[in-house]
């Protein structure tokens, strides 16, 4: 009796859980192996925009599915993977690239890991000679040997204590 | 002295940098179509199938559309607002039903009551792509002109009703009334 109880409950779960589950038809792959391995290539660079660290590839999100089967028909319809990024940029935003491109505002995302490389290697080569600098003897001059060799005398057997 | 501060300086830099990076929703994507013609679309209205609805037709005024579905489930926090400053008069608000079963939607709007002027019926999610709709509910404001000026991620709350909406629809209106 308890156990058809607890079986019920999951069933009404289960029920509720697809009442406010998306519509969602099939997703159909294209017949055109080309096509699909295009759309495998392509999609791989592109992200899901609502599970932001998917690829459109990877996600099972209900959108990646629609940009999917869009992408389909544009190649179908002999659109090239440039023209395909286009109409998606347009739309969603160069967000939707997972690489970014180079634009005024992503030099610093591009260029800024060589400039702080660079700083880097100046700062280090700096620092060594300036150390090499500091620590290379330099020659006694002949007043400061007669010195050295008047303390060393004065003070005999005292280096051992 | 200095160098000592160096390190210090850098660290409220960075930090400021973070903090401010902690303030901003990452699921906020500023729409690229702000300023850019609203995609054109012409298909059946929601409840009366035989007529269609288009955006040539909302040409001359300043409408909101708002993309729903019944299986949204933060469209349904923001549904008594809607209905709520769609009686206000202030602007039309247009649905687009999204990716929704037709008989779904009716019965959705049945229950709950319905603020759309009428709603388009988008089966496949084709005009979402059009429109960059990454996920329901999204809100447009389109000027008399065509031009999508606002565009609004999540559900439309008080604050952003009278913070972000509604200012704008005011000043679209005034420019509109002095052209």
């Amino acid at each position: 009796m308890n156990r058809l109880r607890v079986l019920s409950i999951l069933l009404i779960c289960l029920l509720a859980s697809v009442a406010i589950a998306q519509v969602q038809e099939e997703e159909i792959p294209s017949d055109d192996p080309v096509i699909e391995a295009r759309l495998a290539n392509l999609s791989k660079e592109l992200r899901c925009l609502q599970c932001q660290n998917q690829t459109l590839a990877d996600s099972p999100a209900g959108l990646a599915a629609d940009l999917r089967r869009e992408i389909r028909v544009q190649m179908k319809a002999g659109k090239s993977d440039k023209e395909i990024i286009a109409f998606l940029t347009q739309r969603y935003g160069d967000f939707i690239l997972y690489k970014p491109r180079v634009t005024y505002t992503t030099y610093l995302l591009w260029f800024g890991p060589f400039v702080l490389l660079l700083g880097g290697l100046y700062l280090l080569f700096h620092y060594i000679k300036q150390r090499r600098d500091s620590i290379t003897e330099k020659p006694l001059s002949a007043d400061e040997h007669r010195r050295a060799e008047e303390l060393l005398a004065s003070l005999p057997g005292k280096e051992t204590t | 002295m200095l160098r000592y501060l160096i390190p210090l300086v850098l660290f409220i830099v960075l930090a400021v940098f973070l903090a401010i990076g902690l303030t901003r929703d990452p699921h906020e994507l500023k729409s690229v179509l702000i300023n850019k013609p609203a995609p054109a679309f012409r298909v059946p209205q929601l409840k009366t199938p035989d007529k269609t609805i288009s955006t040539e037709d909302m040409r001359g005024k300043v409408w909101l559309l708002n993309v729903w579905a019944s299986w949204c489930v933060a469209c349904r926090e923001e549904h008594p607002w809607l209905i709520k400053y769609a009686q206000s008069g202030a602007v039309p608000i247009y649905g687009l039903n999204y990716k929704d079963r037709r008989e779904d939607a009716l019965a959705w709007l049945d229950e709950l009551g319905d603020p759309y002027t009428a709603s388009a019926v988008d089966l496949d999610g084709r005009i979402g792509i059009d429109y960059g709709v990454y996920g329901a509910p999204e809100t447009y404001l389109i000027d008399q002109g065509g031009m999508i000026r606002l565009k609004h991620v999540g559900p439309i709350t008080p604050d952003v009703w009278s913070g972000k909406i509604l200012p704008v629809v005011q000043e679209l209106n005034r420019q509109g009334a002095s052209r």
